[in-house]
Formats: structure tokens, C-alpha cells, sequence
């Protein structure tokens, strides 16, 4: 309480000047929905006022008659609880969306010729559906759980948690709604329209305030190697986003816009923010995750503190420059792509000593991978992160790269990194969040656990392994030649040769999207409260830290 | 150990750290691009595109076409022989964004203006398994029969012009009468749309001539014109390029 009393004054004009914020929004909305003559910019106006009233009811109706949220002492879970769940859902449409897409590649006819189901709209649906949306709320959520707990202190800013939270699912309907209705700036990973860019800066703005307020707050000396990651993430992303946006609308109330950059330029500068929404959406966040949940799930300590230095150092200075090799042989000059070539290869170095510390500190507790399936999760992906790591070296040598560079092969690749390392990390941090956050004595069934890994396990290496063959096989048929130098097959040979490959690739999809629909259950349940069906083998570290009997480590 | 304390302890000094550290490698990469000359080529026969084009590669971009399709032939022998010279960066210049692509479930379109009939091109848009059997494209009937919005023809010029594009006033103010003579020869303002934009293809792409314009015609005239500009008679490849 005396964190609230110091701060009662300051805080009721936060909460005016937050209203006023919201009052605002909705006259924007409204405006924008009255006077465009777009009717995706009238819809998204519409939507927007509607946030922003949704926003204004919550602050008239909670902030200022609440004494429950005034309290400032303890930690604030709501807004992460919030986020996991908002990471189970997403996760789900996102890899289900996915799975669709990849049955379309093996059976066209299920585009169903309409302007809103065809590949060319969904695949843009399902990147940013796993990557911003799973992803970015999975980040959400366990950064806003880890900075308090290896800070010692409540999130900073207020309402200003929530704010990022409900302001990125805004991002994320509006970024949706408007691909499947046509608008898009065409660059990969980066296809919200010029609008979604500035509200997607303004949320991330607050998101680095939030960080960076509750890391100077902090009552630990030192901050803990997670937070550097994930602070890494917050201004990495900020810069790429900014960089590789640059647009001019053609009307304030029109949803076209066209990129500053042009040709060689704009693609230099697309691949330097489409391979660091890679580097460090999709790896230095999530090796923040790792860094918080596997030492805790293990109940032993990081491997290597000195490594976990030069790694850190090491990888986000040598990311950024990894770039170029998605343009080896193009007309991107020759001098950039050797840079990006070189890069990417010792980028093999820092990258596995991420995977290095994360495996050994399971030394002495190699055990838990026997007995516990959610620390089977969290070892697994990070497994597969070194897998990844390997082969995205290799991948980028040119004389390799000028066999997979527009093969399937690179699809193979990003899946062994999204599926396996992403999705497997965040699944077994989902698994620890959840009793830990709803106060449970463990998960409502660990069998289920078991389960959901054996199958997605059995997904990915479905998937993976048939793109590598679908993969190599077509680049060898594209460069094939007879024996008097003519091209042996023409292109569409090629694909009808995919066929077979297609659809063991959807069919692991397809096992990865039943296991995620069993974490789904085993969430609900869970947080409904049901008695746990197998708690006697759960380990003590699956109980929330309340829960966990006189001898439990001191908490957090 | 000791060393590295004060970004343990000041989360500002950290903070400082990490923006160096991610900002060296972008800038030597990309800033160098903007002024090193030799970066894109020097051509003959590059000009922007006429309204009609620009209206189809925007229904190109809507349907993420580039998703399936690379519009970059790489400096590889089967890769030359397939789709043709290499492409260029200066054929590219004028590409707001650029259509590179990273993916070739489909063949590369860099140059496949000229590869194909108007005709085959309609029934390829409308259902691509009816000239192709065993191909796996999606079908975009709705581009065949949908009427095409260019009401904003010039605004559109306009905004590229200040990204660096260099349309002229002249282009500009008859951009709406050049979009629709470039889909009819016989019209009086054919004639300056072939000069306004030189090897512009002028017809009604569709292949149905007094109807209203659609996007495909739109779409056909930007397919038709992809990788036909630059002279490569002209074209010395030796340089000064950086490749």
C-alpha cells in the first residue's frame, strides 16, 4: 500500500489522461469510419472506436471505482493470464489456418476459387497468425511474468500492461480482417498497411516503457540474463519495424500505401527485417524464455553465466547482418551477399551457445526428462533450436543456397525452428504458467502432456522430413539437365512431383494441430479448477509456488 | 565478469549496448546501397509503369501472388535457360515494394510478358487447370469479372512520385483517359500512351473489346510487360556493376 499512497495523486491523473486517450480513439474510429471512401478503412474505423469504447467503459467503470486495482503491492498476473490464454487460442487458428494452406497445396480445388480462401490471402493469415499472434502473446505473457519475478517488483505503468495487451490483439484483428479482405503491403512478414505500422509502433513504444520502467524499479542488483534477451526483442523489433515501414499513404483515409524503398534497396531492407523478425522475434525472446523456464522447471541453475555473457553479445551483434543470404545470385551486389553469407555462418557459434546453456543446465537432473514431460518440451525445442541453427548456416553457404533458395527446403527449415523450437518452447512454458498462475496443484492431466508431445513430436518429423526431400528434389529437377545440356523437366513436372510430399507435410500439420487442441482441453480444465486426475505424478514444481509444501526453495 | 557489471546494473547502459550492437550491421549493409552508383545498373528502355500496369500489379500484390511466384531470375546456368537473362537490379527500380519473392511454388515471372496468349492468361487466371492440368494455383474468377476501381489513378502516381518514382506532370494529369485508351488501339488516345510509355502494349486484354475494363485486363497488361523493357542489345554487361 505505501507504493499506492505515494503514488495517489499521480495516479488519478494517469487515469484521467488515460480516458481522455480512449475518448480520443473513438473520434478517430468514428471520423475515419464516417468520411473514407475504403470499405476496409471504414470497417477498421469501426472496429477501432469500437476498442477504444470497450477501453473508455473499462477505465469509467474499473479504474476509478476499484480499490482491488489501486492496490500496487504484489505481482500483476491478470494481464499475463490474459495473454496465455490469448496464446493457447491463436496458437490454435494459427496452425490451423496453416494446416488448411498446406491441404490446398496438395488439393487446389479446397482454394474453392473464392477471393478470401485462396492460398495467396490465408498464407499471410497464418505467418502472422503464428508469428505476432501465438508468438508475440506468448512473449507477452512471459515477459510480463519473468520481469517482475527476477526483478522483485509489479510491472510498471498502471493500466499500461493492459494497454499492450488489448492494443495487440487490435494489431492482430486488423492486420487479419484486412488480409483476408485484400489489404497488404506485399512484403513478407511485414504486411499490415501503413496504419497497422503506426498503431503497431505505438503499442511497442509502450511495451519498451513497460520493460524498461520495471527493470528500473527492480529490488535485485543485477538484472537476470532473461531480461536482456527480451530487452533485445523490445528494441531490435522497434528498429527493424521502423526501418523496413517507411511508406507513403496515398490518402490519410485509404488503406494503399507504397514503400519508400524500391527494388534492390527494398529488398535489402526487407530481408534485414525479415530475417531479424526471425533473430530476434522468433530466437532472442524466446531464448528469454528458455533462460527463465528451463533453470526453473530443472531447479537448477544457468549452466554457464560466462557464456550466457558472450552468447548474448555474440548473437545479437551477428543476427543483423545475416540478411543478404536470402538473396545469394540475385542482383543484390555481390560484396553484400558475402557479407551475409560470412555472417550467417558464425552466427552457427553464438546460436549453439544458447543451445549449450540450456541443455547442461540439466546436468544432474537429466532424470526430469524421464518423468516430467514438460521439461521433455522445453529440451526438446531447444534440441531443435540447435537443429535449426545448424542447418540455417548451411543453408546459407551460397552454393547450397543456389539449390534451396526457392525450394521447399526453406520451408522445411522454418518449421524445424517454428514447430519444433518455438512452438515446443512455448508450449512447455504454457504448461508451467498455467497451475502457477490459477493457483492449482498441478496440471489437470500429465498424461495429456504426454500425449500432446509424442504427437506433435511425430507432426514435426513428418513435416520436416518430407520437406527435405520435396525440397532438394526440386531444386535437383529445376537444374537437371540431359546429356546434350537441355533442361531435363519442365517446371510444372516439378510440381506435380511435390504431390505425394504435400500431403505427408499436411498430415504432420495436421497431428501438430490435434496435440495443440489437447493443450487447449488440458488448459481449460485446468483453469476451470478440476481435480487433477494424476497430480501423485506430477513433480512438485508443476504446483504453483503457494502449493508446494514446507520444502519449497524460497519462492521465485 | 566485472567487466560486463555496468550492463547488469544500469538497465540504460544496457539499453545504449544493444542499440549499438543491432545497429552496425544494417547500416553497413544497406546504407552503401543508396549511394555506391554501380549498385543498379545503367539500362536502356526503363520507364514506370503505365496507369493500366500499375493497377494490375496491385491486384498482383492484393492476391499475394508473391508468395508462389519469384520475379528474380539468380545468375544460375539452368536459371537463364529456363526464364531467360538474369534480371537486373535497375529492372527493379521503379518496384514499390519490390516482387523478388522467396518462393517458386510456381515458375518465375520475371519475364514471362510475351511467354503467353492474352487468351491463355484469362483462362489461366479464371481456372488454371483448364490450360494446365496438373497445376495447383488457386483460381480468381473475381479478377476476370470484376469491374476495375481506378478511380485514384492519378493520387497513386502522385504518391509514387514522392517515393522517388519519376512520373511527369504530363503522365500524371491524363493518367485516367491513358488507362483506358491503353485498352483500346483504336482510340484517340492510344497513340500517347504508346508515347508517354514506350512498348506499352496496347489492347483489351481480356479479349473482350467494348466491355467495361476488369481486373484481369489490368493484371494481363502488367503479366505482358513483365521483363520486356530493357534492351538487351544495348545492354553492356561488363559494367561498371557490382556483380
Amino acid at each position: 500500500m505505501e507504493v499506492a499512497s505515494r503514488k495517489g495523486g499521480g495516479a488519478a491523473l494517469f487515469d484521467w489522461v488515460a480516458l481522455l486517450v480512449t475518448l480520443g480513439g473513438i473520434a478517430l474510429g468514428t471520423f475515419v469510419a464516417l468520411r473514407s471512401p475504403d470499405p476496409v478503412m471504414q470497417f477498421h474505423g469501426i472496429v477501432f472506436a469500437a476498442f477504444s469504447l470497450l477501453g473508455a467503459l473499462f477505465m469509467l467503470g474499473k479504474a476509478f471505482n476499484s480499490t482491488e486495482t489501486m492496490d500496487l503491492k504484489g505481482y500483476s498476473d491478470n494481464v499475463v493470464k490474459a495473454a496465455t490464454i490469448a496464446t493457447v487460442f491463436w496458437g490454435v487458428v494459427g496452425f490451423l489456418v496453416g494446416d488448411l494452406i498446406a491441404w490446398q497445396l496438395a488439393f487446389p480445388v479446397l482454394n474453392l476459387d473464392l477471393p478470401w480462401t485462396t492460398f495467396g490471402r490465408l498464407r499471410v493469415l497464418h505467418t502472422s497468425g503464428v508469428i505476432f499472434a501465438f508468438g508475440g502473446n506468448a512473449l507477452l505473457a512471459t515477459s510480463f511474468y519473468i520481469v517482475q519475478r527476477t526483478n522483485r517488483t509489479r510491472i510498471f505503468g498502471r493500466w499500461l500492461p493492459w494497454f499492450v495487451f488489448w492494443g495487440w490483439q487490435l494489431m492482430l484483428v486488423m492486420a487479419a480482417s484486412g488480409y483476408i479482405l485484400g489489404v497488404t503491403q506485399a512484403r513478407e512478414y511485414a504486411e499490415p498497411e501503413w496504419y497497422v505500422d503506426i498503431w503497431i509502433t505505438v503499442v511497442w513504444v509502450v511495451y519498451l516503457v513497460v520493460y524498461l520502467g520495471t527493470l528500473m524499479k527492480r529490488k535485485e542488483s543485477h538484472i537476470y540474463v532473461a531480461n536482456w534477451f527480451y530487452l533485445a526483442f523490445i528494441l531490435t523489433i522497434a528498429m527493424l519495424h521502423l526501418g523496413n515501414n517507411l511508406a507513403v499513404p496515398v490518402s490519410f483515409l485509404g488503406t494503399k500505401s507504397y514503400s519508400a524503398f524500391s527494388g534492390v534497396q527494398d529488398a535489402m531492407t526487407q530481408w534485414w527485417y525479415g530475417h531479424n523478425a526471425v533473430g530476434f522475434f522468433l530466437t532472442a525472446a524466446f531464448l528469454g524464455m528458455m533462460y527463465y523456464f528451463v533453470p526453473k522447471r530443472a531447479e537448477r541453475p544457468v549452466y554457464s553465466y560466462r557464456l550466457s555473457i558472450v552468447h548474448f553479445w555474440a548473437l545479437v551483434f551477428t543476427y543483423i547482418w545475416a540478411g543478404p543470404h536470402h538473396l545469394h545470385y540475385t542482383a543484390l551486389p555481390d560484396w553484400a551477399q558475402t557479407l551475409g553469407m560470412t555472417l550467417s555462418v558464425i552466427l552457427w557459434m553464438p546460436s549453439w551457445g544458447g543451445m549449450i546453456n540450456g541443455l547442461m543446465t540439466l546436468s544432474g537432473a537429466w532424470d526430469k526428462l524421464r518423468t516430467d514431460p514438460v521439461m521433455r518440451f522445453l529440451v526438446v525445442s531447444v534440441a531443435f533450436y540447435g537443429m535449426s541453427t545448424f542447418e540455417g548456416p548451411l543453408m546459407s553457404i551460397r552454393s547450397v543456397n543456389s539449390l534451396s533458395h526457392y525450394t521447399d527446403w526453406t520451408i522445411g527449415h522454418v518449421h524445424s525452428g517454428a514447430l519444433g523450437w518455438v512452438g515446443m518452447i512455448s508450449f512447455g512454458a504454457i504448461y508451467c504458467l498455467v497451475p502457477w498462475l490459477w493457483k492449482r496443484q498441478g496440471l489437470y492431466s500429465q498424461r495429456l502432456v504426454e500425449w500432446h508431445f509424442w504427437i506433435s513430436t511425430l507432426g514435426i518429423l513428418l513435416y520436416i522430413t518430407a520437406m527435405w526431400v520435396s525440397g532438394i528434389m526440386q531444386g535437383l529437377m529445376w537444374r537437371a539437365t540431359d546429356s546434350l545440356g537441355i533442361l531435363q523437366y519442365s517446371f510444372v513436372e516439378s510440381v506435380e512431383a511435390m504431390h505425394p510430399y504435400y500431403i505427408i507435410r499436411a498430415t504432420g500439420g495436421a497431428l501438430f494441430v490435434l496435440g495443440s487442441l489437447i493443450m487447449a482441453y488440458n488448459v481449460i480444465r485446468t483453469i476451470r479448477g478440476d481435480e487433477p486426475v494424476d497430480v501423485a505424478d506430477q513433480p512438485r514444481i508443476a504446483a504453483a509456488p503457494e502449493l508446494r509444501g514446507a520444502q519449497a526453495l524460497p519462492a521465485e | 565478469m566485472k567487466l560486463h557489471e555496468p550492463f547488469e546494473k544500469y538497465s540504460l547502459v544496457l539499453l545504449v549496448g544493444i542499440l549499438v550492437m543491432v545497429a552496425i550491421g544494417g547500416l553497413v549493409e544497406i546504407a552503401p546501397l543508396f549511394w555506391l552508383n554501380s549498385t543498379i545498373e545503367k539500362v536502356q528502355g526503363m520507364r514506370p509503369y503505365s496507369p493500366l500496369e500499375l493497377a494490375g500489379r496491385e491486384v498482383y500484390q492484393r492476391e499475394g501472388c508473391y508468395l508462389c511466384h519469384s520475379q528474380m531470375i539468380r545468375v544460375l546456368k539452368d536459371e537463364v535457360e529456363r526464364y531467360g537473362h538474369y534480371s537486373l537490379a535497375a529492372e527493379s527500380m521503379y518496384d514499390h515494394p519490390f516482387q523478388w519473392g522467396s518462393k517458386r511454388t510456381g515458375p518465375d515471372l520475371a519475364r514471362v510478358g510475351g511467354r503467353y496468349s492474352d487468351a491463355w492468361q484469362t483462362a489461366h487466371i479464371q481456372n488454371p487447370r483448364s490450360v494446365v492440368p496438373e497445376s495447383i494455383m488457386p483460381g480468381y474468377p473475381h479478377i476476370v469479372s470484376r469491374k476495375l476501381d481506378f478511380t485514384d489513378a492519378a493520387e497513386r502516381m502522385k504518391t509514387l512520385r514522392l517515393v522517388g518514382v519519376p512520373y511527369t506532370d504530363e503522365q500524371i494529369k491524363n493518367a485516367q483517359a491513358d488507362l483506358v485508351a491503353q485498352t483500346d488501339p483504336d482510340s484517340a488516345g492510344a497513340a500517347a500512351v504508346a508515347a508517354r510509355y514506350p512498348k506499352a502494349q496496347i489492347r483489351k486484354f481480356d479479349g473482350k473489346p467494348g466491355q467495361p475494363i476488369t481486373e484481369a485486363d489490368a493484371l494481363i497488361a502488367y503479366l505482358q510487360m513483365l521483363g520486356t523493357l530493357v534492351d538487351f542489345a544495348k545492354y553492356d554487361e561488363s559494367g561498371p556493376n557490382l556483380r
